[in-house]
């Protein structure tokens, strides 16, 4: 009976350390670990698929998240080879930290206007968004995908205001598709993601209001080489083509 | 008065460390995040943050969503509590087992759920839209996903505070010539008092915190719908700092809370 309780606990702890650790134990294999903004979930999974198969006895984990969420992750240390993030601004605020090496732009991405397949406001163009019949919704103003939001509204002179500012830009996809509202402004290759969910419009002025996607090899990284190799992937042709294919377009340039 | 013989102190001993030491590890468990957010947070930059008219509109939703949802829990629940308490039928415990679920639900799932019932297509919602009604993204939706997650939390502190109550002193009213409603006002009602307090400060406390049901079922617009967790959430994106800041005014109204509670939970222990 003697000490049986804590070495049942030693023994659960032992086991969780072990999901937190090296989750794959076959033969030694190396493990990357990508942290990555929710945006890029479609493109950044095939290219997992294409690195796992170039390189034997590595396995990709992409974890995908709102770039704010990551990025603080990664300051406080989260076991991490390369993080991606959807703005400029979060990635500078990483570097600053010196918690990256060197970040890279490799995508844009713009907002489109979107909503549920059948349309029941009957919008048929942005400037629709103007009538107060129209409940929309963006993203919350603090999020990069927000920023870009307000600032179309502004440009385009609309004057009503999104009925809710979701935390990020899948909530505001998520409340069109399931009708609670009838347009929403999400990134074009959310648009894409969605298929026959949802109708687009294209969003006057969106792309000089393009969000920047940056790259980097985590400080910290254990396999700092083969963080520089996914990097590489990602900016190659093949990584840009898959890019384009989701929706994303070339990074825009930084000058504003 | 002298609980020992000769020795004056009972002879049980020092405590046993392997309770000691789990113990201190569970309390410094607790404490060291909220040392964190006190240590961590800007403290010279919170009357700034309070006078900001969005933090301000954001607090004064919180406190008015939450009050207003645990008075329709207290008007709805202690109907349901006492049903529960004082009437035999079959379908209580598949009653009780359901006005519970909430408490182990994901807020989140809560909150779709909401959507499903409530929600332009719903259930209801649709009838509701016919009739010129929309609920999500409105302060009405707020008090519905709240009172939602609190409502166990009153239901079954109150049910428990009425069961305390022994229903003989009904019985009593009874043989005096009061019926049951009368006996409900008169007799039962000043007697759970307490219960019913400590379960509508808990019931507050919870609408108080509420995040993923507010934000999956009522959206997130400052004025109507932003509440403080949410605000937390949305400065977080870009602020962290100040969402340190505005979560300690959240721990500071738990405290509040838990020393409202005092006399019913710490004082209780103490009287042992």
């Amino acid at each position: 009976m003697r000490g049986r309780c804590p070495a049942v606990v030693v023994i659960l702890l032992a086991a969780l350390a072990g999901c937190g650790g090296s989750g794959s134990n076959e033969g030694g294999d190396r493990q990357l670990r990508v942290l990555a903004a929710s945006s890029l979930t479609e493109p950044l999974d095939a290219l997992a698929d294409e690195f796992e198969a170039d390189h034997p006895g590595v396995s990709v984990t992409a974890i995908y998240g709102s770039s704010a969420t990551l990025a603080s992750q990664v300051i406080e240390g989260a076991p991490a080879d390369v993080l991606a993030t959807a703005d400029l601004d979060t990635m500078t605020t990483v570097e600053e930290a010196g918690a990256v090496l060197g970040p890279t732009s490799f995508a844009g991405n713009r907002l489109v206007l979107v909503t549920p397949a059948d349309n029941p406001a009957g919008l048929s163009s942005f400037a629709d968004l103007s009538s107060s019949e129209v409940t929309f919704v963006a993203c919350v103003e603090t999020a990069p995908c927000g920023k870009v939001a307000r600032a179309l509204l502004d440009r385009n002179g609309v004057p009503t205001q999104p009925r809710s500012l979701e935390i990020d830009v899948k909530a505001v996809l998520t409340k069109v598709t399931t009708g609670e509202a009838d347009a929403g402004l999400v990134y074009a290759s959310d648009a894409q993601a969605a298929g026959n969910e949802v109708q687009t419009f294209a969003v006057p002025g969106s792309a000089q209001e393009q969000n920047t996607y940056a790259i980097a090899v985590v400080e910290a990284s254990s396999h700092g080489d083969l963080a520089a190799e996914w990097v590489d992937l990602v900016l190659s042709e093949r990584g840009q083509s898959e890019l384009a294919e989701a929706g994303f377009g070339p990074a825009p340039d930084t000058a504003p | 008065m002298t609980r020992g013989g000769v020795t004056g102190e009972p002879a049980l001993g020092p405590p046993p460390l392997r309770l000691l030491v789990p113990a201190v590890v569970a309390g410094v468990f607790v404490a060291l995040p909220l040392l964190g957010l006190v240590l961590r947070s800007p403290w010279e930059r919170m009357p700034t943050l309070l006078a900001d008219a969005a933090v301000r509109e954001a607090l004064w939703l919180s406190v008015l969503t939450a009050t207003v949802a645990t008075a329709v829990c207290v008007v709805l629940g202690l109907p349901l509590a006492w049903t529960l308490a004082r009437t035999e039928h079959r379908g209580r415990s598949v009653v009780r087992g359901l006005v519970a679920i909430p408490l182990v639900m994901p807020p989140v799932v809560a909150g779709v759920a909401l959507l499903a019932a409530f929600g332009r297509t719903g259930l209801a919602g649709a009838y509701l839209l016919d009739a010129g009604v929309t609920v999500p993204f409105t302060t009405v939706a707020v008090v519905l996903a709240h009172t939602f997650v609190a409502l166990p939390f009153f239901v079954l502190s109150a049910e428990g505070a009425l069961r305390s109550a022994s229903s003989e002193y009904d019985a009593v009213a009874a043989t005096l010539g009061a019926d049951r409603w009368t006996t409900f006002r008169r007799v039962t009602l000043p007697m759970v008092l307490p219960g019913l307090a400590a379960g509508m400060l808990l019931a507050w406390a919870r609408s108080l915190g509420e995040f993923g049901a507010t934000v999956t079922f009522a959206g997130n617009y400052p004025g109507t719908t932003q509440t403080m967790p949410l605000l937390i959430y949305s400065v977080l994106q870009d602020d962290p700092p100040a969402a340190y800041a505005l979560s300690l005014l959240l721990v500071g109204a738990s405290v509040l809370v838990l020393v409202l509670l005092r006399d019913r939970w710490l004082g209780q222990v103490r009287a042992r």
